[in-house]
C-alpha cells in the first residue's frame, strides 16, 4: 500500500513541543484540566461507549474502541434549538454554549472536525458549530487498531493539528504534543508532571510503537484511488446491487464523523400560538425525502442515486473547494450498516465488480 | 455572552411586510414585501437569479426566487405558488402582515457574459417568475445590451403568468417576446404549441457573441438547449437555473448537493457547460 508522507507533502516541519508524563499522573492532570472548561469524554453509559460530561474522572474510558456516535455530536448537535420566536421575531439560541474540555479524542475523530471544520466555519459561519468548536479544547489520545479500523488506508492515523494536547501512550509514561497556546498553559498548571527531556530510548521505544501500531491493521482499502474509480463507476450496474439491499434506514449517517447534513423544524409551545422554537435535527440523505421538493418532485428518488451521492461525499470529493474525501477510516460503517454496505464493501465492489453475498 | 450576541447569525431571518398581493392565476400569488427596517430595505442588493429563504414562525421556511430586478430597490417582488404546508400558510397572510426574510443567497445569472451581447431568454412555467428579474434587469438597463429575445411557454392561457405586463411589453420595438401555449382557447392571441417552436422566429444571430437563459420544469431543459446548441451558441453562453430542496441557503445542511456542489452556493445557476460535468440529471 502506497501511503503519502503527510508531512512531506503538505510542507509542515515538525516544530510541537514533546514533553514526557508518567502513566501513575494522568488521572490528577486530567482532574486540573477542569478549571478550563467542563469535562467531557467516553464513558460507558447503557452499556454503550458514548461521549459525555464527566461527572468523576474515573468514568472516563481511554480505550482503543470509538464510541459508537462519534465526536460531532459535540459540535453538531444531533438536535438542539437554533431561535426561539415569538410576536417580535426570532432570537439566537446560544444556551448549549460553554466551556469544555474534551478527553480522549482519537486521530480520526480530530480528523473528522478538520473536515466539519471547512463545512461549518467557511463564509458565512454557523454560528452554533463556531461558537462549540472556539469554546472547547481537545485532548487526544493515541489509539491502536480495532477490527475495522481503515485509518491507515485513509492516511488518518496520525494527526498533526486539531487538538491542544495530544498523549501517545507508550505503557508506563506517555509522549505529549503541544499543539496550541491553550494546552501550554495546561501543561503550566502542572509542570511538575512533564519531563522536558525525551531520551533516545523514548525515541527508540516510539518508533517501535508506531511500528507495531501499523502491523495491526486487518483491514485496507483502496482509498487513495477511489475518486477515480467511482468517476469511472458511475453508471456501473454495482450500485443497482447495492440499492437492492440498503435499508434506507439512515445508520450509516448517523455513525459517519462526516455526515453534517441537518433538517430544521419549527415547533410551537405546547400552550401558545405565537411562541415556539426553530430546531435542527440530524437528517441523512439516503433517507427517500431527503431531495423531495414541494409540489413532490423527488431529485433522488432511487436508492442507487442517494447511494451514489453518500459515497462520493465519503470516497471522491466533499465540497468544491476542499481537497479530500470526508471518509477518516474509523471503520463505523462497516461495524453498524446492518446489510454490509460501507466503504470496504463499495470499494471492493467497484474494483472487482463483485457484490459480496451474505 | 455578549460576544456572542455581537455575532451576526445568519440565520436570523428579518422582519418584512406584505406591501401588497394579488393573484397571477389560480394558485399562483404575486406578493410585493419590504424589509420593516428602511435602512435595510433600500440597502438590501441582489444579482438577478438570486433567491431568497422566507419563514413563517411555526410552520418553517423555504426558499423563493426573487422576481423583481435590483435596479429598483427597496421591495422585493415574488410569485408563489400555493404548493405546501408553508405557501399554503403564506396564502393566508393579508397586505401589512408580517413574514421574516434573510438572504439573499446563490449566484445568480451571470450578467458580464450578458453585457453588449445578443441576449435570448426561455422561459417555462414557472420558470419565468426569477426570469422576469433579468428580463426587468435587461430593460431598465436596455443600452447595455444588443438585440433582446424573451420566450415564454406556459401549458395554457390560464396558466400564462403576468399575463398583463408581458402582453404590454409586446409593443416595445426594443425587445421581441415571443408566446406560446401547449394547449391553446378561442381568445389566445398568440402561438400554440411547445416554446420550442418559438425558436424558428429568431432571426439569425452571431452564437459567439450571444448568451442564453433559461429556466423552467426539469423535462423542458434537455429540448431547448438542444435548440440553443442547434443555434450554435457555445456551451458555456447557456446558463441555467437548478431547483432543489433547501433548508439552509448557506451550504451547511446539505440538501442541495449536486454531488460535490451546493446548488445554494455554487449556483443555482450554471452553465450547461458546468452541468455537462455532472453525473447527475438535471
Amino acid at each position: 500500500m502506497r501511503r503519502q508522507n503527510h508531512v512531506f507533502a503538505k510542507g509542515k516541519v515538525a516544530h510541537m513541543r514533546i514533553l514526557k508524563m508518567q502513566s501513575k499522573f494522568l488521572d490528577v492532570f486530567l482532574e486540573s484540566l477542569s478549571k478550563f472548561g467542563n469535562l467531557y469524554g467516553p464513558t460507558h453509559k447503557n452499556g454503550l461507549l458514548s461521549y459525555n460530561r464527566l461527572e468523576n474522572i474515573s468514568d472516563l474510558v481511554i480505550t482503543d474502541e470509538h464510541p459508537m456516535i462519534p465526536i460531532k455530536k459535540l459540535f453538531h448537535p444531533m438536535q438542539f434549538t437554533m431561535m426561539n420566536f415569538d410576536e417580535k421575531g426570532f432570537t439566537p439560541d446560544y444556551s448549549k454554549i460553554e466551556k469544555r474540555v474534551i478527553i480522549g479524542v482519537h486521530p480520526c475523530e480530530i480528523h473528522s472536525l478538520l473536515i466539519l471544520d471547512d463545512i461549518f466555519m467557511r463564509e458565512p459561519m454557523d454560528p452554533y458549530y463556531a461558537q462549540l468548536r472556539q469554546n472547547s479544547a481537545i485532548i487526544g489520545f493515541s489509539c491502536l487498531p480495532t477490527e475495522n479500523s481503515l485509518c491507515y488506508s485513509t492516511d488518518t492515523d496520525i494527526v498533526e493539528e486539531g487538538f491542544d494536547l495530544f498523549f501517545v501512550n507508550l505503557d508506563e509514561y506517555f509522549l505529549v504534543w503541544v499543539g496550541s497556546s491553550l494546552g501550554h498553559d495546561m501543561i503550566y498548571e502542572r509542570e511538575e508532571f512533564f519531563d522536558m527531556d525525551v531520551s533516545h530510548d523514548d525515541i527508540q521505544k516510539y518508533v517501535k510503537w508506531r511500528q507495531k501500531k501499523n502491523k495491526m491493521f486487518k483491514k485496507s482499502f483502496e482509498f487513495d484511488s477511489m475518486p477515480d474509480i467511482m468517476e469511472l463507476s458511475y453508471d456501473s450496474e454495482i450500485w443497482e446491487e447495492f440499492a437492492k439491499i440498503c435499508l434506507s434506514c439512515g445508520q450509516c449517517s448517523m455513525v459517519c464523523p462526516t455526515c453534517n447534513c441537518y433538517t430544521v423544524t419549527d415547533v410551537f409551545d405546547v400552550t401558545n400560538e405565537t411562541r415556539g422554537r426553530r430546531d435542527r435535527f440530524w437528517d441523512s440523505c439516503m433517507f427517500v425525502d431527503y431531495s423531495l421538493v414541494a409540489g413532490g418532485h423527488n431529485f433522488r428518488a432511487s436508492r442507487a442515486n442517494r447511494l451514489k451521492l453518500w459515497y462520493g461525499h465519503k470516497l471522491k470529493t466533499f465540497g468544491k473547494d476542499y481537497g479530500r474525501p470526508g471518509c477518516v477510516g474509523c471503520g463505523r460503517c462497516v461495524d453498524s450498516c446492518p446489510v454490509d454496505i460501507n466503504v470496504l464493501t463499495i470499494s471492493e465492489a467497484l474494483i472487482t465488480k463483485e457484490v459480496p453475498k451474505k | 455572552m455578549t460576544l456572542l450576541e455581537a455575532i451576526e447569525n445568519p440565520f436570523k431571518p428579518k422582519a418584512a411586510r406584505i406591501v401588497r398581493h394579488y393573484d397571477l392565476i389560480k394558485d399562483h400569488r404575486f406578493f410585493q414585501i419590504r424589509h420593516i427596517d428602511m435602512k435595510k430595505a433600500m440597502s438590501f442588493s441582489y444579482n438577478p437569479g438570486q433567491f431568497i429563504m422566507l419563514s413563517i414562525p411555526g410552520v418553517g421556511e423555504s426558499p423563493f426566487s426573487i422576481s423583481s430586478t435590483p435596479s429598483r430597490p427597496g421591495i422585493l417582488e415574488l410569485g408563489v405558488r400555493r404548493v405546501g404546508k408553508l405557501t399554503e400558510s403564506l396564502f393566508q397572510k393579508r397586505d401589512n402582515d408580517v413574514v421574516y426574510i434573510r438572504g439573499p443567497y446563490g449566484n445568480g445569472f451571470k450578467l458580464d457574459k450578458m453585457v453588449d451581447r445578443d441576449l435570448i431568454i426561455v422561459a417555462g412555467g414557472l420558470g419565468v417568475i426569477p426570469l422576469r428579474s433579468i428580463l426587468y434587469y435587461v430593460l431598465d438597463n436596455r443600452d447595455q445590451f444588443k438585440r433582446v429575445f424573451f420566450l415564454y411557454g406556459a401549458r395554457t392561457p390560464n396558466e400564462f403568468l403576468f399575463k398583463t405586463e408581458f402582453f404590454q411589453l409586446k409593443n416595445r420595438k426594443d425587445i421581441e417576446c415571443l408566446y406560446t401555449v401547449d394547449k391553446s382557447d378561442a381568445e389566445w392571441p398568440h402561438a400554440t404549441g411547445v416554446v420550442t417552436k418559438l425558436f424558428k422566429n429568431i432571426p439569425e444571430i452571431d452564437p459567439r457573441e450571444t448568451t442564453a437563459v433559461v429556466v423552467g420544469p426539469p423535462v423542458m431543459y434537455k429540448f431547448v438547449i438542444d435548440e440553443f446548441l442547434k443555434l450554435k451558441i457555445p456551451k458555456n453562453q447557456i446558463q441555467l437555473s437548478l431547483e432543489r430542496r433547501m433548508k439552509c441557503g448557506i451550504g451547511k445542511c446539505g440538501h442541495c448537493a449536486i454531488e460535490h456542489l451546493y446548488t445554494c452556493m455554487d449556483g443555482p445557476v450554471f452553465t450547461y457547460w458546468d452541468t455537462l460535468h455532472f453525473r447527475e440529471l438535471i
